[in-house]
Protein backbone atom coordinates (compact mmCIF):
# COMPACT_ATOMS: atom_id res chain seq x y z
CA UNK A 1 0.00 0.00 0.00
CA UNK A 2 2.85 2.30 0.93
CA UNK A 3 4.39 1.72 -2.52
CA UNK A 4 1.23 2.76 -4.34
CA UNK A 5 0.87 5.84 -2.16
CA UNK A 6 4.42 6.85 -3.08
CA UNK A 7 3.68 6.26 -6.78
CA UNK A 8 0.68 8.57 -6.53
CA UNK A 9 2.70 11.18 -4.64
CA UNK A 10 5.53 11.14 -7.19
CA UNK A 11 3.05 11.35 -10.07
CA UNK A 12 1.54 14.42 -8.46
CA UNK A 13 5.00 15.99 -8.11
CA UNK A 14 5.91 15.16 -11.70
CA UNK A 15 2.78 16.60 -13.23
CA UNK A 16 3.01 19.71 -11.06
CA UNK A 17 6.09 20.74 -13.04
CA UNK A 18 4.08 21.19 -16.25
CA UNK A 19 2.66 24.60 -15.41
CA UNK A 20 2.25 25.84 -18.99
CA UNK A 21 0.20 22.80 -19.87
CA UNK A 22 -2.00 23.35 -16.82
CA UNK A 23 -2.61 26.97 -17.72
CA UNK A 24 -3.37 26.05 -21.33
CA UNK A 25 -5.76 23.34 -20.20
CA UNK A 26 -7.63 25.65 -17.84
CA UNK A 27 -8.04 28.16 -20.66
CA UNK A 28 -9.46 25.52 -23.00
CA UNK A 29 -11.81 24.00 -20.40
CA UNK A 30 -13.11 27.47 -19.60
CA UNK A 31 -13.74 28.38 -23.24
CA UNK A 32 -15.59 25.08 -23.80
CA UNK A 33 -17.51 25.72 -20.60
CA UNK A 34 -18.70 29.08 -21.87
CA UNK A 35 -19.74 27.79 -25.31
CA UNK A 36 -21.66 24.83 -23.84
CA UNK A 37 -23.23 26.97 -21.11
CA UNK A 38 -24.57 29.46 -23.66
CA UNK A 39 -25.93 26.66 -25.83
CA UNK A 40 -27.73 25.09 -22.87
CA UNK A 41 -29.05 28.49 -21.77
CA UNK A 42 -30.59 28.87 -25.25
CA UNK A 43 -32.48 25.64 -24.56
CA UNK A 44 -33.84 27.20 -21.36
CA UNK A 45 -35.11 30.16 -23.36
CA UNK A 46 -37.64 27.69 -24.74
CA UNK A 47 -38.55 25.78 -21.57
CA UNK A 48 -38.22 25.92 -17.79
CA UNK A 49 -36.71 22.54 -16.97
CA UNK A 50 -35.17 19.60 -18.80
CA UNK A 51 -35.28 16.22 -17.06
CA UNK A 52 -35.50 17.92 -13.67
CA UNK A 53 -32.59 20.31 -14.39
CA UNK A 54 -33.28 24.03 -14.34
CA UNK A 55 -31.00 26.51 -16.12
CA UNK A 56 -28.76 27.00 -13.07
CA UNK A 57 -28.36 23.23 -12.68
CA UNK A 58 -27.39 22.88 -16.34
CA UNK A 59 -24.82 25.69 -16.32
CA UNK A 60 -23.37 24.46 -13.00
CA UNK A 61 -23.20 20.97 -14.53
CA UNK A 62 -21.19 22.36 -17.45
CA UNK A 63 -18.54 24.04 -15.34
CA UNK A 64 -18.21 21.28 -12.73
CA UNK A 65 -18.03 18.88 -15.68
CA UNK A 66 -15.26 20.82 -17.42
CA UNK A 67 -13.29 20.70 -14.18
CA UNK A 68 -13.85 16.95 -13.81
CA UNK A 69 -12.79 15.89 -17.32
CA UNK A 70 -9.12 15.60 -16.41
CA UNK A 71 -9.73 14.48 -12.81
CA UNK A 72 -11.57 11.31 -13.78
CA UNK A 73 -9.48 11.04 -16.95
CA UNK A 74 -12.38 10.75 -19.38
CA UNK A 75 -10.02 11.37 -22.33
CA UNK A 76 -8.05 8.31 -21.28
CA UNK A 77 -4.33 7.83 -21.67
CA UNK A 78 -2.36 5.51 -23.88
CA UNK A 79 0.67 5.06 -21.61
CA UNK A 80 -0.07 1.40 -20.89
CA UNK A 81 -1.01 0.55 -24.46
CA UNK A 82 2.20 2.16 -25.72
CA UNK A 83 4.24 0.02 -23.32
CA UNK A 84 2.42 -3.04 -24.57
CA UNK A 85 3.01 -2.06 -28.20
CA UNK A 86 6.72 -1.47 -27.72
CA UNK A 87 7.16 -4.55 -25.54
CA UNK A 88 8.26 -2.53 -22.49
CA UNK A 89 5.40 -4.18 -20.64
CA UNK A 90 7.63 -7.23 -20.23
CA UNK A 91 9.87 -5.21 -17.92
CA UNK A 92 6.82 -4.04 -15.95
CA UNK A 93 5.59 -7.61 -15.53
CA UNK A 94 8.91 -8.68 -14.01
CA UNK A 95 8.60 -6.17 -11.22
CA UNK A 96 7.15 -7.17 -7.86
CA UNK A 97 3.98 -5.08 -7.84
CA UNK A 98 0.48 -5.33 -9.20
CA UNK A 99 0.18 -3.84 -12.70
CA UNK A 100 -3.35 -2.57 -12.35
CA UNK A 101 -2.78 -1.11 -8.89
CA UNK A 102 0.36 0.66 -10.08
CA UNK A 103 -1.45 2.39 -12.94
CA UNK A 104 -4.41 3.15 -10.70
CA UNK A 105 -2.00 4.87 -8.30
CA UNK A 106 -0.67 6.93 -11.24
CA UNK A 107 -4.25 7.94 -12.09
CA UNK A 108 -5.01 8.96 -8.51
CA UNK A 109 -1.79 10.98 -8.33
CA UNK A 110 -2.74 12.83 -11.51
CA UNK A 111 -6.30 13.28 -10.31
CA UNK A 112 -5.25 14.92 -7.05
CA UNK A 113 -3.29 17.51 -8.99
CA UNK A 114 -5.98 18.05 -11.62
CA UNK A 115 -8.67 18.40 -8.94
CA UNK A 116 -6.93 21.44 -7.52
CA UNK A 117 -5.38 23.07 -10.57
CA UNK A 118 -7.73 22.09 -13.39
CA UNK A 119 -10.93 21.54 -11.41
CA UNK A 120 -11.29 24.75 -9.46
CA UNK A 121 -10.27 27.52 -11.95
CA UNK A 122 -12.92 26.89 -14.67
CA UNK A 123 -15.63 26.80 -12.00
CA UNK A 124 -14.43 30.03 -10.37
CA UNK A 125 -14.22 31.83 -13.74
CA UNK A 126 -17.64 30.48 -14.71
CA UNK A 127 -19.06 31.67 -11.40
CA UNK A 128 -17.96 35.25 -12.17
CA UNK A 129 -20.19 35.37 -15.25
CA UNK A 130 -22.97 32.90 -14.43
CA UNK A 131 -25.08 32.10 -11.41
CA UNK A 132 -23.70 28.71 -10.30
CA UNK A 133 -24.82 26.35 -7.57
CA UNK A 134 -22.39 25.55 -4.75
CA UNK A 135 -23.02 22.49 -2.59
CA UNK A 136 -23.59 22.43 1.17
CA UNK A 137 -20.60 21.03 3.14
CA UNK A 138 -22.12 17.54 3.51
CA UNK A 139 -23.00 17.53 -0.19
CA UNK A 140 -19.49 18.57 -1.03
CA UNK A 141 -18.07 15.73 1.07
CA UNK A 142 -20.39 13.31 -0.74
CA UNK A 143 -19.23 14.79 -4.04
CA UNK A 144 -15.58 14.14 -3.16
CA UNK A 145 -16.37 10.51 -2.35
CA UNK A 146 -18.34 10.16 -5.58
CA UNK A 147 -15.51 11.64 -7.68
CA UNK A 148 -13.06 9.26 -5.97
CA UNK A 149 -15.25 6.34 -7.05
CA UNK A 150 -15.87 7.85 -10.50
CA UNK A 151 -12.13 7.82 -11.09
CA UNK A 152 -11.99 4.12 -10.18
CA UNK A 153 -14.71 3.32 -12.73
CA UNK A 154 -13.17 5.47 -15.44
CA UNK A 155 -9.67 4.13 -14.78
CA UNK A 156 -10.86 0.52 -14.88
CA UNK A 157 -12.60 1.17 -18.21
CA UNK A 158 -9.63 2.83 -19.92
CA UNK A 159 -7.25 0.20 -18.47
CA UNK A 160 -9.35 -2.52 -20.05
CA UNK A 161 -9.48 -0.68 -23.38
CA UNK A 162 -5.71 -0.35 -23.46
CA UNK A 163 -5.20 -4.06 -22.90
CA UNK A 164 -6.59 -4.56 -26.41
CA UNK A 165 -3.04 -3.67 -27.53
CA UNK A 166 -2.04 -7.23 -26.57
CA UNK A 167 -4.22 -8.56 -29.38
CA UNK A 168 -4.20 -5.78 -31.96
CA UNK A 169 -1.28 -4.41 -33.96
CA UNK A 170 -2.86 -0.99 -33.76
CA UNK A 171 -5.03 -0.46 -30.69
CA UNK A 172 -5.94 3.16 -31.47
CA UNK A 173 -9.13 2.62 -33.46
CA UNK A 174 -11.03 0.45 -30.94
CA UNK A 175 -9.53 2.44 -28.08
CA UNK A 176 -10.79 5.70 -29.53
CA UNK A 177 -14.27 4.27 -30.00
CA UNK A 178 -14.33 3.09 -26.37
CA UNK A 179 -13.25 6.51 -25.14
CA UNK A 180 -15.87 8.36 -27.15
CA UNK A 181 -18.66 6.05 -26.11
CA UNK A 182 -17.68 6.74 -22.51
CA UNK A 183 -17.62 10.49 -23.10
CA UNK A 184 -21.07 10.60 -24.64
CA UNK A 185 -22.82 8.31 -22.16
CA UNK A 186 -21.04 9.71 -19.09
CA UNK A 187 -22.55 13.16 -19.61
CA UNK A 188 -19.17 14.72 -20.46
CA UNK A 189 -20.58 16.31 -23.63
CA UNK A 190 -24.13 17.03 -22.52
CA UNK A 191 -25.99 16.07 -19.31
CA UNK A 192 -27.71 12.74 -19.90
CA UNK A 193 -30.99 14.19 -18.60
CA UNK A 194 -31.17 15.86 -22.04
CA UNK A 195 -31.45 12.43 -23.69
CA UNK A 196 -34.90 11.13 -24.64
CA UNK A 197 -36.22 9.25 -21.59
CA UNK A 198 -35.78 5.74 -23.10
CA UNK A 199 -32.15 6.53 -23.86
CA UNK A 200 -31.57 8.08 -20.45
CA UNK A 201 -32.99 4.99 -18.73
CA UNK A 202 -30.80 2.70 -20.83
CA UNK A 203 -27.75 4.88 -20.22
CA UNK A 204 -28.30 4.84 -16.47
CA UNK A 205 -28.05 1.04 -16.54
CA UNK A 206 -24.52 1.35 -18.01
CA UNK A 207 -21.25 2.04 -16.14
CA UNK A 208 -20.69 5.40 -17.88
CA UNK A 209 -22.90 7.75 -15.78
CA UNK A 210 -20.82 6.65 -12.78
CA UNK A 211 -17.86 8.44 -14.37
CA UNK A 212 -19.30 11.97 -14.45
CA UNK A 213 -23.07 12.33 -14.44
CA UNK A 214 -23.56 10.86 -10.95
CA UNK A 215 -20.83 12.85 -9.16
CA UNK A 216 -22.13 16.09 -10.67
CA UNK A 217 -25.69 15.23 -9.68
CA UNK A 218 -24.35 14.70 -6.17
CA UNK A 219 -22.80 18.18 -6.35
CA UNK A 220 -26.20 19.55 -7.37
CA UNK A 221 -27.69 17.98 -4.25
CA UNK A 222 -30.03 15.62 -6.04
CA UNK A 223 -29.35 12.66 -3.74
CA UNK A 224 -29.79 12.34 0.01
CA UNK A 225 -29.56 9.54 2.57
CA UNK A 226 -30.54 6.20 1.03
CA UNK A 227 -30.49 7.55 -2.54
CA UNK A 228 -26.96 8.83 -1.98
CA UNK A 229 -25.85 5.47 -0.65
CA UNK A 230 -27.46 3.95 -3.72
CA UNK A 231 -25.28 6.16 -5.96
CA UNK A 232 -22.15 5.12 -4.07
CA UNK A 233 -23.17 1.46 -4.23
CA UNK A 234 -23.74 1.70 -7.99
CA UNK A 235 -20.31 3.27 -8.50
CA UNK A 236 -18.60 0.69 -6.25
CA UNK A 237 -20.27 -2.16 -8.10
CA UNK A 238 -19.24 -0.88 -11.53
CA UNK A 239 -15.72 -0.21 -10.30
CA UNK A 240 -15.40 -3.74 -8.90
CA UNK A 241 -16.89 -5.31 -12.01
CA UNK A 242 -14.60 -3.45 -14.40
CA UNK A 243 -11.53 -3.96 -12.22
CA UNK A 244 -12.13 -7.71 -12.06
CA UNK A 245 -12.79 -7.79 -15.82
CA UNK A 246 -9.52 -5.94 -16.38
CA UNK A 247 -7.63 -8.41 -14.18
CA UNK A 248 -9.16 -11.32 -16.05
CA UNK A 249 -8.17 -9.89 -19.44
CA UNK A 250 -4.68 -9.17 -18.13
CA UNK A 251 -4.25 -12.75 -16.92
CA UNK A 252 -5.30 -14.00 -20.35
CA UNK A 253 -2.92 -11.57 -22.03
CA UNK A 254 0.06 -12.57 -19.91
CA UNK A 255 -0.38 -16.12 -21.13
CA UNK A 256 0.05 -14.90 -24.71
CA UNK A 257 3.23 -12.95 -24.25
CA UNK A 258 6.22 -14.23 -26.13
CA UNK A 259 9.40 -12.44 -25.16
CA UNK A 260 11.54 -12.07 -28.21
CA UNK A 261 14.48 -14.41 -27.98
CA UNK A 262 12.86 -16.25 -25.10
CA UNK B 1 14.24 16.46 -58.10
CA UNK B 2 17.93 16.88 -58.83
CA UNK B 3 17.94 20.62 -59.51
CA UNK B 4 19.65 22.89 -57.07
CA UNK B 5 17.71 26.08 -57.61
CA UNK B 6 15.45 27.22 -54.75
CA UNK B 7 12.05 25.52 -55.02
CA UNK B 8 9.20 27.38 -56.59
CA UNK B 9 5.73 27.02 -55.14
CA UNK B 10 4.73 24.53 -57.83
CA UNK B 11 7.71 22.29 -57.14
CA UNK B 12 7.01 22.58 -53.39
CA UNK B 13 3.50 21.36 -54.10
CA UNK B 14 4.90 18.48 -56.12
CA UNK B 15 7.05 17.53 -53.12
CA UNK B 16 3.99 17.72 -50.89
CA UNK B 17 2.04 15.47 -53.24
CA UNK B 18 4.77 12.85 -53.31
CA UNK B 19 5.18 12.87 -49.52
CA UNK B 20 1.45 12.61 -48.95
CA UNK B 21 1.24 9.81 -51.51
CA UNK B 22 3.92 7.94 -49.59
CA UNK B 23 2.04 8.43 -46.32
CA UNK B 24 -1.16 7.10 -47.84
CA UNK B 25 0.62 4.03 -49.24
CA UNK B 26 2.22 3.44 -45.84
CA UNK B 27 -1.12 3.64 -44.00
CA UNK B 28 -2.71 1.40 -46.60
CA UNK B 29 -0.35 -1.43 -45.59
CA UNK B 30 -2.32 -1.75 -42.35
CA UNK B 31 -5.79 -1.86 -43.82
CA UNK B 32 -7.57 -3.20 -40.77
CA UNK B 33 -6.30 -0.51 -38.43
CA UNK B 34 -6.88 2.09 -41.15
CA UNK B 35 -10.56 1.18 -41.33
CA UNK B 36 -10.97 0.90 -37.58
CA UNK B 37 -9.46 4.35 -37.21
CA UNK B 38 -11.63 5.73 -39.99
CA UNK B 39 -14.70 4.35 -38.22
CA UNK B 40 -13.45 5.84 -34.95
CA UNK B 41 -13.12 9.27 -36.55
CA UNK B 42 -16.56 9.00 -38.13
CA UNK B 43 -17.95 8.08 -34.73
CA UNK B 44 -16.44 11.17 -33.10
CA UNK B 45 -18.22 13.35 -35.64
CA UNK B 46 -21.44 11.38 -35.07
CA UNK B 47 -21.32 12.13 -31.36
CA UNK B 48 -21.31 15.84 -32.16
CA UNK B 49 -24.55 15.49 -34.11
CA UNK B 50 -25.90 13.22 -31.36
CA UNK B 51 -25.44 16.08 -28.89
CA UNK B 52 -27.43 18.36 -31.17
CA UNK B 53 -30.08 15.66 -31.59
CA UNK B 54 -30.31 15.38 -27.78
CA UNK B 55 -30.87 19.14 -27.56
CA UNK B 56 -33.58 19.08 -30.21
CA UNK B 57 -35.25 16.18 -28.42
CA UNK B 58 -36.17 18.85 -25.87
CA UNK B 59 -36.85 21.95 -27.95
CA UNK B 60 -38.14 22.78 -31.43
CA UNK B 61 -35.81 25.68 -32.00
CA UNK B 62 -32.58 27.07 -30.61
CA UNK B 63 -32.11 30.83 -30.73
CA UNK B 64 -34.90 30.90 -33.34
CA UNK B 65 -33.23 28.29 -35.57
CA UNK B 66 -34.98 24.99 -36.31
CA UNK B 67 -33.21 21.63 -36.11
CA UNK B 68 -32.75 21.46 -39.90
CA UNK B 69 -31.34 24.97 -39.97
CA UNK B 70 -28.88 24.10 -37.21
CA UNK B 71 -28.01 20.98 -39.22
CA UNK B 72 -27.06 23.29 -42.10
CA UNK B 73 -24.68 25.13 -39.75
CA UNK B 74 -23.32 21.84 -38.50
CA UNK B 75 -22.79 20.55 -42.03
CA UNK B 76 -21.04 23.66 -43.35
CA UNK B 77 -18.84 24.05 -40.26
CA UNK B 78 -18.16 20.33 -39.96
CA UNK B 79 -17.04 19.84 -43.57
CA UNK B 80 -14.70 22.84 -43.39
CA UNK B 81 -13.33 21.71 -40.05
CA UNK B 82 -12.83 18.18 -41.35
CA UNK B 83 -10.96 19.46 -44.42
CA UNK B 84 -8.71 21.64 -42.26
CA UNK B 85 -8.23 18.68 -39.91
CA UNK B 86 -7.11 16.56 -42.86
CA UNK B 87 -4.85 19.13 -44.49
CA UNK B 88 -3.37 21.36 -41.81
CA UNK B 89 -4.12 20.11 -38.25
CA UNK B 90 -0.70 18.44 -38.44
CA UNK B 91 0.80 21.72 -37.16
CA UNK B 92 -0.34 20.42 -33.77
CA UNK B 93 2.65 18.08 -33.86
CA UNK B 94 5.09 21.02 -33.90
CA UNK B 95 5.23 20.84 -30.10
CA UNK B 96 6.20 17.17 -30.24
CA UNK B 97 8.91 17.86 -32.82
CA UNK B 98 10.29 20.82 -30.87
CA UNK B 99 10.56 18.74 -27.70
CA UNK B 100 12.18 15.81 -29.51
CA UNK B 101 14.58 18.11 -31.34
CA UNK B 102 13.36 16.80 -34.70
CA UNK B 103 12.01 20.20 -35.75
CA UNK B 104 15.56 21.07 -36.84
CA UNK B 105 15.20 18.59 -39.68
CA UNK B 106 12.32 20.55 -41.17
CA UNK B 107 14.37 23.72 -41.15
CA UNK B 108 17.26 22.07 -42.97
CA UNK B 109 15.21 21.07 -46.00
CA UNK B 110 14.50 23.54 -48.81
CA UNK B 111 10.71 23.15 -48.59
CA UNK B 112 8.39 25.40 -46.54
CA UNK B 113 8.11 24.03 -42.99
CA UNK B 114 4.31 24.11 -42.92
CA UNK B 115 4.18 22.04 -46.07
CA UNK B 116 6.62 19.51 -44.62
CA UNK B 117 4.75 19.20 -41.33
CA UNK B 118 1.44 18.81 -43.12
CA UNK B 119 2.87 16.13 -45.43
CA UNK B 120 4.95 14.16 -42.94
CA UNK B 121 2.09 13.76 -40.46
CA UNK B 122 -0.65 13.39 -43.08
CA UNK B 123 -3.26 10.76 -42.22
CA UNK B 124 -5.95 9.85 -44.73
CA UNK B 125 -8.03 8.25 -41.95
CA UNK B 126 -9.04 11.78 -40.92
CA UNK B 127 -11.39 11.63 -43.91
CA UNK B 128 -13.68 9.90 -41.41
CA UNK B 129 -14.23 13.31 -39.86
CA UNK B 130 -15.70 14.66 -43.11
CA UNK B 131 -18.04 11.86 -44.17
CA UNK B 132 -20.59 12.44 -41.46
CA UNK B 133 -20.90 16.27 -41.72
CA UNK B 134 -21.18 15.82 -45.50
CA UNK B 135 -24.22 13.59 -45.01
CA UNK B 136 -25.72 16.06 -42.54
CA UNK B 137 -25.07 18.91 -44.99
CA UNK B 138 -26.77 17.03 -47.82
CA UNK B 139 -29.81 16.25 -45.65
CA UNK B 140 -29.96 19.84 -44.38
CA UNK B 141 -29.87 21.26 -47.90
CA UNK B 142 -32.99 19.26 -48.72
CA UNK B 143 -34.87 19.83 -45.49
CA UNK B 144 -33.98 23.36 -44.38
CA UNK B 145 -35.93 26.23 -46.02
CA UNK B 146 -33.03 27.27 -48.26
CA UNK B 147 -33.80 30.03 -50.76
CA UNK B 148 -32.33 28.47 -53.86
CA UNK B 149 -30.80 30.67 -56.52
CA UNK B 150 -27.62 30.70 -58.55
CA UNK B 151 -26.10 32.83 -55.82
CA UNK B 152 -26.92 30.51 -52.89
CA UNK B 153 -25.73 27.53 -54.94
CA UNK B 154 -22.39 29.23 -55.51
CA UNK B 155 -22.25 30.23 -51.87
CA UNK B 156 -21.99 26.60 -50.70
CA UNK B 157 -18.65 25.60 -52.31
CA UNK B 158 -17.27 29.09 -51.72
CA UNK B 159 -18.11 28.87 -48.04
CA UNK B 160 -16.58 25.41 -47.66
CA UNK B 161 -13.30 26.44 -49.27
CA UNK B 162 -13.16 29.70 -47.32
CA UNK B 163 -14.12 27.90 -44.10
CA UNK B 164 -11.35 25.35 -44.61
CA UNK B 165 -8.82 28.14 -45.05
CA UNK B 166 -10.15 30.03 -42.00
CA UNK B 167 -9.96 26.93 -39.78
CA UNK B 168 -6.50 26.21 -41.22
CA UNK B 169 -5.34 29.73 -40.38
CA UNK B 170 -6.72 29.39 -36.84
CA UNK B 171 -4.85 26.10 -36.49
CA UNK B 172 -1.56 27.61 -37.63
CA UNK B 173 -1.82 30.84 -35.64
CA UNK B 174 -2.86 29.24 -32.36
CA UNK B 175 -0.35 26.40 -32.71
CA UNK B 176 2.47 28.92 -33.18
CA UNK B 177 2.29 29.57 -29.44
CA UNK B 178 4.34 26.42 -28.82
CA UNK B 179 7.43 28.18 -30.18
CA UNK B 180 7.32 30.34 -27.04
CA UNK B 181 5.80 27.98 -24.48
CA UNK B 182 6.25 24.46 -25.75
CA UNK B 183 3.60 22.84 -23.55
CA UNK B 184 0.73 25.15 -24.45
CA UNK B 185 -0.67 23.25 -27.42
CA UNK B 186 -3.99 22.87 -25.63
CA UNK B 187 -4.63 26.62 -25.95
CA UNK B 188 -5.00 25.99 -29.67
CA UNK B 189 -7.71 23.39 -28.97
CA UNK B 190 -9.92 26.08 -27.47
CA UNK B 191 -9.94 27.85 -30.84
CA UNK B 192 -9.86 24.87 -33.20
CA UNK B 193 -12.03 22.18 -31.58
CA UNK B 194 -13.83 24.81 -29.49
CA UNK B 195 -14.29 26.88 -32.65
CA UNK B 196 -15.78 23.88 -34.41
CA UNK B 197 -18.33 23.40 -31.61
CA UNK B 198 -19.16 27.11 -31.71
CA UNK B 199 -19.87 27.01 -35.47
CA UNK B 200 -22.37 24.18 -34.96
CA UNK B 201 -24.81 26.53 -33.25
CA UNK B 202 -26.36 29.83 -34.31
CA UNK B 203 -24.05 32.52 -32.96
CA UNK B 204 -27.11 34.35 -31.59
CA UNK B 205 -27.05 31.98 -28.61
CA UNK B 206 -23.52 32.92 -27.53
CA UNK B 207 -23.11 35.85 -25.17
CA UNK B 208 -22.58 39.24 -26.76
CA UNK B 209 -18.81 39.43 -26.25
CA UNK B 210 -18.22 35.85 -27.41
CA UNK B 211 -20.26 36.70 -30.50
CA UNK B 212 -18.06 39.71 -31.20
CA UNK B 213 -14.92 37.65 -30.75
CA UNK B 214 -16.30 35.00 -33.11
CA UNK B 215 -17.00 37.61 -35.78
CA UNK B 216 -14.15 40.09 -35.60
CA UNK B 217 -11.25 38.37 -33.81
CA UNK B 218 -11.51 34.66 -34.64
CA UNK B 219 -13.64 34.88 -37.79
CA UNK B 220 -15.79 31.81 -37.10
CA UNK B 221 -18.98 33.61 -38.12
CA UNK B 222 -17.85 33.43 -41.77
CA UNK B 223 -17.43 29.64 -41.65
CA UNK B 224 -21.10 28.77 -41.33
CA UNK B 225 -23.29 31.29 -39.56
CA UNK B 226 -23.30 34.24 -41.96
CA UNK B 227 -23.48 32.14 -45.15
CA UNK B 228 -26.25 29.96 -43.68
CA UNK B 229 -28.18 33.05 -42.60
CA UNK B 230 -28.02 34.36 -46.16
CA UNK B 231 -29.04 31.01 -47.65
CA UNK B 232 -32.02 30.89 -45.29
CA UNK B 233 -32.87 34.52 -45.99
CA UNK B 234 -32.54 35.54 -42.37
CA UNK B 235 -32.11 39.25 -42.05
CA UNK B 236 -29.68 41.27 -40.06
CA UNK B 237 -27.71 38.54 -38.30
CA UNK B 238 -25.31 40.11 -35.78
CA UNK B 239 -26.26 43.52 -37.21
CA UNK B 240 -24.10 42.90 -40.29
CA UNK B 241 -25.45 43.30 -43.83
CA UNK B 242 -26.46 39.93 -45.26
CA UNK B 243 -23.89 40.38 -48.05
CA UNK B 244 -21.24 39.85 -45.36
CA UNK B 245 -21.63 36.15 -46.20
CA UNK B 246 -19.71 36.87 -49.39
CA UNK B 247 -16.86 38.42 -47.41
CA UNK B 248 -15.78 34.92 -46.36
CA UNK B 249 -13.20 34.51 -49.17
CA UNK B 250 -11.66 37.90 -48.34
CA UNK B 251 -11.60 37.03 -44.65
CA UNK B 252 -10.07 33.66 -45.49
CA UNK B 253 -7.27 35.14 -47.58
CA UNK B 254 -6.55 37.76 -44.91
CA UNK B 255 -6.54 35.11 -42.18
CA UNK B 256 -4.20 32.91 -44.20
CA UNK B 257 -1.78 35.78 -44.85
CA UNK B 258 -1.83 36.52 -41.12
CA UNK B 259 -1.21 32.84 -40.36
CA UNK B 260 1.71 32.80 -42.77
CA UNK B 261 3.20 35.88 -41.12
CA UNK B 262 2.72 34.54 -37.58
CA UNK B 263 4.21 31.18 -38.50
CA UNK B 264 7.20 32.87 -40.15
CA UNK B 265 7.70 35.04 -37.08
CA UNK B 266 7.42 31.97 -34.81
CA UNK B 267 9.99 30.05 -36.87
CA UNK B 268 12.46 32.93 -36.60
CA UNK B 269 11.90 32.82 -32.86
CA UNK B 270 12.67 29.09 -32.72
CA UNK B 271 15.48 27.81 -30.56
CA UNK B 272 16.33 24.17 -30.68
CA UNK B 273 16.15 22.11 -27.49
CA UNK B 274 19.29 22.24 -25.46
CA UNK B 275 20.43 25.55 -26.88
Amino acid sequence: MRLYFEVARKTFARIATYRQATLAGVFTNTVFGFVLAYVLLAVYQERETVGGFDATDAVTFTFVGQGLLMVVGIFGSTDIAERIRTGDVVVDLQRPYDQQAWWAAVSYGNAAYYAIFRGIPPFVIGAIVFDLRTPSPPNFAAFVVSVWLALAVCFAWTYMLQLSAFWLMDFRGPYQIGIFVAQFFSGALIPIVFFPSWLETTTRALPFPSMMQLPIEVWLGRYHDAALLGVFAQQVLWACFLIVAGRFIMSRAVGRIVVQGG
Amino acid sequence: MGDRSPPTSSSAFAVWRRLVGARIRADWQYRMSFFLFLVGQALIASLDIAVIAAIFANVDSLGGWSGYEVALLFGLGGVSFGMADLLISQVETASKHIKAGTFDLFLLRPVPTLLQLSASEFALRRLGRIIQPLIVLAVALFTAPVHWSVETTLLIPTTIVAGTVIFGAIWVITSSIVFWTVDSQEVASAFTYGGNVATEYPLDVLGIWMRRIATFVVPLAFVAYLPAARMLNRHDPLGLPSAAAWAAPVVAVTAWLAAHAVWGFAIRHYRSTGS
